[in-house]
């Protein structure tokens, strides 16, 4: 026991001389750079030590911090997501401002093209009973702004219809060209080839009749009014043939696809020029004007 | 009465070393005197002795030769060190075994202080052994006989007295 108790104590004395000596050799010795290897070594491993606890307490402090933040996170998360949400539907609002802005610039343009007095109006329903094949929409102008029965309606791309029945002061029922009972006297752009456009319930939902055999008539022709049928005036488009079929009748069957996106009205131009009394006279099946 | 003796045993020594040996060129690298008090003081005292001694017996060694002080504390702490402990653990008490461990003292004595050296000068070790081999020779020499004698001072007493008692009676 007391043997062992002896070893122990020369071996802790023993690297005790050793070290104390090592220390004292580094003490006195310099590096290269000129510094004494103890200033070197020591700095060296406070330097270590100090990037450790420096580690740690950064450690430390970033959980802290990230833990405080994530305490607020929850309420900045949930005004984040309301003010999102806002910002979509501000974003929504605006892109269908500018979407409108520039079909009004558009209907702008049209009216100011054109050598014939019309006066915007804006689409206020639509469809009633589109089901049946009557497609028919409601505009906001009547007859307080001139509007009368018969009178053609456009929009920038094309022929839209007419107005049907009575107008009210501030409001008239406007047929649409792909109507089943609706019609217009079309030509062929190209070739001149005349007919008549008609509401067709199929797609494309125009069908140009009345063409012979004998004219040339090819798919991408532009349909335009001829003017004919008193109501629209002569040179608006209606829509390009899409398809054409030779019968064994005496007539071309023709699919025109509309140039005017039906589903998607919003402002619409009314042109402000009473049918010709003659054509304005017949009945159409569902309240008079022209009709097929 | 061991604190007296180890200290006596290295101001002989390092008087030795530098007066001794240090009168003549190579004397310094011939003989090393307070080396061979350290391994005796290992070998006879142990190892804790030996190390304390070796460290004591280095550093003063280091201050009076000028140089860098604690690189021959350090070495002889070492061979004290492991004198001791090798004494300890074999027999000894012979002079062969006492030469070896005088040669292997000095000859671990001067790698150790030698290396040191390079590391501390920053240049390649380069070890004499010729020198090296003659110094631990003579260390060892030295070292056996100097165990030797005082060994065998005590009883050179012993015997000297009991020859002047007997001479005593023989006159009266």
């Amino acid at each position: 026991m007391a043997e062992a108790e002896v070893r122990k104590r020369t071996g802790v004395i023993f690297v005790t001389a050793i070290v104390a000596q090592v220390l004292l050799v580094s003490a006195q010795v310099q590096t290269r750079s000129g510094v004494r290897v103890l200033e070197a070594v020591s700095f060296g491993a406070f330097a270590r030590v100090q990037g450790v606890t420096s580690s740690a307490v950064r450690g430390v402090r970033d959980v802290w911090s990230n833990y405080a933040e994530l305490r607020g996170a929850r309420e900045e998360n949930q005004g984040l997501k309301q003010q999102l949400a806002a910002m979509e539907i501000q974003l929504q609002e605006q892109r269908a401002l500018a979407a409108r802005t520039t079909k009004l610039q558009e209907l702008l343009e049209l009216q100011q093209s054109a050598e014939l007095p019309t006066v915007a109006a804006e689409v206020i329903g639509g469809n009633p009973n589109a089901m049946a094949g009557i497609r028919e929409i409601t505009i906001g102008r009547g007859t307080a702004d001139g509007v009368q029965a018969g009178m053609a309606v456009m929009a920038p791309h094309g022929i839209v219809g007419r107005v049907i029945g009575q107008p009210a002061a501030r409001a008239a029922r406007v047929q649409l060209l792909i109507d089943r009972y609706a019609a217009a006297g079309a030509l062929t752009e190209r070739t001149r080839a005349g007919g008549m456009v008609v509401g067709a319930e199929r797609q494309p939902p125009l069908a140009m009749e009345l063409v012979s055999n004998l004219q040339d008539v090819k798919p991408g022709d532009l349909i335009v009014t001829s003017g004919i049928d008193g109501i629209y005036p002569k040179g608006f488009a209606i829509g390009w043939v899409e398809n054409v079929e030779r019968t064994k009748g005496l007539y071309l069957s023709i699919a025109v696809k509309p140039a005017v996106d039906f589903s998607s009205l919003e402002e619409v131009l009314v042109v402000l020029v009473p049918p010709r009394p003659a054509l304005a006279d017949e009945e159409s099946p569902r309240g008079g004007g022209t009709a097929k | 009465m061991k604190l007296a003796v180890v200290f006596a045993a290295l101001v002989a020594a390092l008087l030795f070393q530098t007066t001794v040996a240090g009168m003549t060129l190579h004397g310094g690298t011939l003989v090393n005197f307070v080396l061979i008090a350290v391994v005796c003081i290992a070998l006879s005292l142990g190892a804790l002795t030996g190390l304390l001694a070796g460290a004591a017996g280095g550093l003063v060694q280091d201050a009076v030769a000028g140089g860098v002080v604690g690189i021959g504390g350090l070495s002889k702490t070492l061979v004290g060190f492991l004198v001791g402990v090798f004494g300890a653990q074999f027999i000894v008490s012979q002079p062969l075994p006492r030469l070896v461990m005088f040669i292997g003292g000095t000859v671990l004595h001067e790698l150790c202080f030698q290396s040191l050296y390079a590391l501390v000068e920053l240049r390649s070790v380069q070890f004499a052994w010729g020198t090296m081999l003659t110094q631990a020779a003579i260390n060892g020499i030295i070292g056996v006989l100097a165990l030797q004698i005082v060994e065998s001072a005590p009883g050179l007493k012993q015997r000297r007295e009991a020859r002047r008692a007997s001479f005593a009676r023989k006159r009266f």
